[in-house]
């Protein structure tokens, strides 16, 4: 692991582009998105203008349920109830996957025994699991973000593990030889090592979760994004369920933008030359 | 310049390293290799490559378990070891800053490392990251690493390889200040003869693999005296005592 040779270049000896190219650079990906956007609901309203249905609602009568479930509250009120077990359910599954993954990781004979239970694990149905956990535990909501974190956490166990096997040995090595703390170890080793891999289990993990939660809520909670649009489904109010749908894709594109992105370009910066 | 600490030396006394393979195939690295580093001197293990030369600074680190026979490192001052590795093995996501404190006992963590830095010429690094490194200069950064830890023993594995000679011979150089500011019981690997002619107390020749102890050849001339002239003659000396070496 030997760093490349790149001649003892000062930091800041490269000219970085010019402010305003810079900043019409950064803008252009930006107004792409909204443009594309803007195109997807525009079609979007065409369509629902040419077949007119109680079915096929389009954009603006969305945008006036939106409105006024965000009026009455009740909108906020499911959202965050939906975001608080998404939040709990990925906190379990990324700590209690990373750990296994790791273990597994780095001991080939333990890895040998339990491979075949996380094949098996990743292969039972989220549904099954959802049953299974109201059944056993009850209709709470441990059990639910039990069963949204047990459907994760084989995903986390086999991206960590790969994680594990990556390792260079030779860092563990010189954290052993200068005597670096269990914590030091953590921190400064093991941690920055597994970022890429805790990023991808975040990402993959996150999209994955969000959608599970909805069905555990569907079938045992009385609040939170899936239990509205069962309600609305049941009333076959299609407005509705497409406004809880799109808010919470909002709020989770928010989180990505504002959390996931800025935690992993800090994460990276070591990677990154001073322009 | 006084040594640090008891003399206790370092004393290695290894019966048998043998490696297995994983096709079964078993490799006796290390031989009846013993050997004795006095208290604050510094020796240089000589030896054909592949011979053992790493295996034994790895069971001196305590990073190999599964050989027979015994060694004991020197005490005194601290119970701290030090190495630098065949790589500068830098935490690449720590700065150079980062890197050598975090190597510290946690009495010395914020320790004034100003001095260090500036003898090794790596006074402007201390913010880059290793990726913003030559490798002169990551080798540098090992050094730092290594001093700062103020250990009571310091094992060095070819610190200078693929580097140019004129880099490799600066860097001697700067090894050579850091070393005398406080002279630690150290070992260094290298099958360079002219490099440990010029930086050993003493240097220990080992033969072909299993490695074994050759002799010893004895530097007694102090550093500074060790002219091109000298040099020359002590080539000339250590080429009579081991014909074939080197
Ligand atoms: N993990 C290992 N498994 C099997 N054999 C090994 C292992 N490590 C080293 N060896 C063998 O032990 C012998 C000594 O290796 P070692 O790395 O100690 O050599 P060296 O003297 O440091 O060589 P060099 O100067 O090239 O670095 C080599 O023949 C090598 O093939
Ligand atoms: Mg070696």
């Amino acid at each position: 692991m030997s760093p490349p040779d790149t001649g003892d270049r000062p930091p800041g000896a490269a000219a970085g582009p010019s402010s305003q190219s810079g900043l019409a650079a950064a803008l252009t990906p930006v107004l792409t998105v909204a443009v594309s956007l803007l195109g997807l609901c525009l079609l979007w309203g065409l369509a629902a203008r040419a077949w007119p249905s109680r079915a096929f609602p389009g954009p603006g009568q969305v945008w006036q349920v939106l409105l006024a479930e965000a009026a009455n509250g009740d909108l906020f009120y499911h959202l965050g109830a939906t975001l608080g077990r998404v939040a709990a359910a990925y906190v379990v599954a990324m700590v209690v996957g990373s750990v296994i993954g790791v273990l597994l990781g780095s001991h080939r004979s333990a890895d040998r025994f339990f491979a075949p239970w996380v094949v098996l694990f990743l292969n039972i149905p989220a549904l099954v699991v959802i049953v299974l956990a109201y059944i056993w535990f009850g209709l709470n909501e441990a059990a639910a973000i039990g069963a949204v974190a047990v459907n994760k956490i084989p995903n986390v166990v086999v991206t960590m593990r790969e994680g594990a096997r990556a390792l260079d040995p030779s860092y563990a090595e010189m954290a052993a030889v200068y005597r670096f703390g269990l914590l030091d170890r953590i921190r400064h080793v093991l941690l920055p090592q597994l970022q890429p891999y805790l990023a991808a289990a975040s990402r993959s993990g996150i999209a994955l979760i969000w959608k599970i939660v909805l069905v555990v809520e569907l079938l045992g909670r009385s609040n939170g994004v899936g239990f509205q649009i069962y309600l609305y489904f049941q009333l076959f109010d299609v407005a509705a369920i497409l406004a809880y749908t799109l808010a919470f894709v909002a709020v989770m594109l928010v989180i990505e933008l504002l959390v996931v992105q800025p935690v992993e370009r800090h994460a990276t910066r070591w990677r990154r030359r001073p322009a | 310049m006084q040594p640090v600490g008891a003399a206790v030396p370092l004393r290695v006394d290894i019966a048998e390293k043998t490696f297995r393979s994983a096709q079964g195939v078993s490799i006796t690295a290390l031989q009846d290799l013993s050997f004795e580093v006095r208290q604050g001197e510094f020796a240089c293990l000589l030896g054909p490559s592949g011979c053992g030369k790493t295996t034994t600074l790895r069971i001196l680190l305590g990073l190999d378990k599964d050989f027979s026979g015994s060694f004991q490192l020197p005490e005194g001052g601290s119970d701290r070891i030090a190495a630098v590795f065949q790589e500068p093995v830098l935490l690449p996501w720590r700065t150079v800053e980062q890197n050598v404190r975090l190597a510290l006992p946690k009495s010395l963590r914020t320790k004034n490392l100003d001095g260090l830095f500036d003898t090794l010429g790596l006074a402007g690094m201390r913010s880059l990251y290793p990726a913003e490194l030559s490798l002169g200069l990551a080798r540098r950064a090992a050094l730092a690493r290594a001093f700062a830890t103020e250990p009571a023993v310091l094992f060095l594995d070819e610190p200078f390889a693929s580097l140019d000679e004129r880099t490799a011979e600066r860097l001697r150089h700067l090894l050579l200040t850091v070393w005398s500011a406080r002279p630690t019981t150290a070992l260094m690997v290298t099958h360079n003869l002219r490099e440990a002619l010029m930086l050993s107390d003493r240097i220990i020749v080992l033969a072909q693999r299993p490695a074994h102890v050759l002799g010893m050849f004895d530097v007694r001339l102090p550093r500074h005296y060790r002219n091109p002239q000298v040099m020359s003659d002590l080539l000339r000396s250590f080429q009579q005592k081991f014909p074939g070496v080197a």
